[in-house]
């Protein structure tokens, strides 16, 4: 077969991965949602799945997956919904995401001027 | 120069007891610094991702008579701080054109705040940045990142910006990282006495 210069763009291969869904919208994760892993690989999973899996032994941000995966955040979405759904992962949500809208409060805000001022 | 970033591509994890993530979001135009400031504060080599929507077409090709889909891609860097144990914040270096405030709020909805990066000698470019910013409600601060010895005072700057008097202005050097590190605190702080106010009159 030959290859055209398309083969390397990537439509396909998002739709493979994610099993043809499209829409992360109703999805409840943030890019700095931290995902936790809560189980070990089974046999017979995506690759995609096993790999992060793989990488969320320790705490790890939606966006550092994406970035790790190569693959866009909300496809990165979709296969943490499939996780999330079967319990392979857990989820720490931001307090930020519940403030959406609105500035935060001091005492939160106080605790990052610290840690800043500590770097 | 000084910094804490990992030059070898490791990945460095998270530590078990982290469990709030923070966005503050660097906005500029392109070459201005966004990335260099990223990389001077980030605990970890700056990482880079995307995002992609396909809307009904806005704006363009309406021309066949078929109702167009367009797909919007654009490509962010960011990088991580750990402020203590459980607070992690992440920084993101965000272009300023027009097509990625289609993303604004599907990514950085709940963003504590942003830092417009500026470059004095293309002022114009920020314009649009600013003006969507006040439109999204996200509160902000701009810095004037100085590759040599700055040519107008920050006066002029702020005129020229046409900026609000309770917006802080400051100047930087993205490449340094207490420079960095001292534009996240002005930022910050802008933050916290914008809290104290709203916490004051309710």
């Amino acid at each position: 077969m030959t290859r055209s210069a398309l083969d390397g763009e990537d439509p396909d291969r998002l739709y493979t991965v994610t099993g043809g869904r499209s829409s992360a919208d109703d999805i409840d994760l943030d890019l700095v949602t931290l995902i936790v892993r809560e189980s070990e690989p089974s046999a017979g999973m995506q690759s995609e799945h096993v790999k992060i899996l793989g990488i969320t032994g320790k705490p790890t941000s939606v966006v550092e997956l994406s970035a790790e995966l190569a693959l866009p955040v909300s496809v990165t979405k979709i296969l943490l919904a499939d996780l999330l759904a079967t319990g392979k992962v857990s989820a720490r949500h931001p307090s930020s995401a519940q403030a959406a809208g609105r500035t935060s409060d001091s005492e939160f805000l106080k605790k990052v001027l610290v840690g800043l001022r500590n770097l | 120069m000084d910094s804490a970033i990992s030059e070898t591509g490791e990945r460095l994890p998270l530590a078990d007891t982290a469990t709030d993530g923070l966005k503050i979001v660097i906005v500029g135009g392109f070459g201005v610094g966004k990335t260099t400031m990223v990389r001077s504060v980030s605990e970890i080599r700056p990482l880079s991702t995307e995002e992609t929507m396909t809307q009904a077409g806005i704006g363009v090709d309406h021309t066949r008579g078929v109702q167009a889909k367009t797909t919007t891609t654009v490509a962010f860097d960011f990088g991580r701080i750990s402020l203590d144990e459980q607070l992690i914040l992440y920084l993101f270096g965000a272009p300023g054109q027009e097509r990625f405030w289609f993303l604004w709020d599907s990514l950085f909805s709940g963003t504590l705040g942003a830092v417009v990066l500026v470059d004095a000698r293309r002022l114009a470019e920020s314009w649009y940045a600013i003006d969507r910013l006040e439109h999204h409600g996200t509160p902000f601060i701009v810095a004037r990142n100085n590759f040599g010895p700055p040519k107008h005072s920050l006066d002029d700057v702020r005129a020229a910006l046409d900026l609000d008097g309770e917006v802080p202005l400051v100047d930087c050097d993205a490449r340094d990282r207490d420079s960095s590190k001292q534009v996240l605190i002005s930022l910050v702080d802008h933050l916290y006495t914008l809290s104290k106010v709203r916490e004051g009159a309710s």
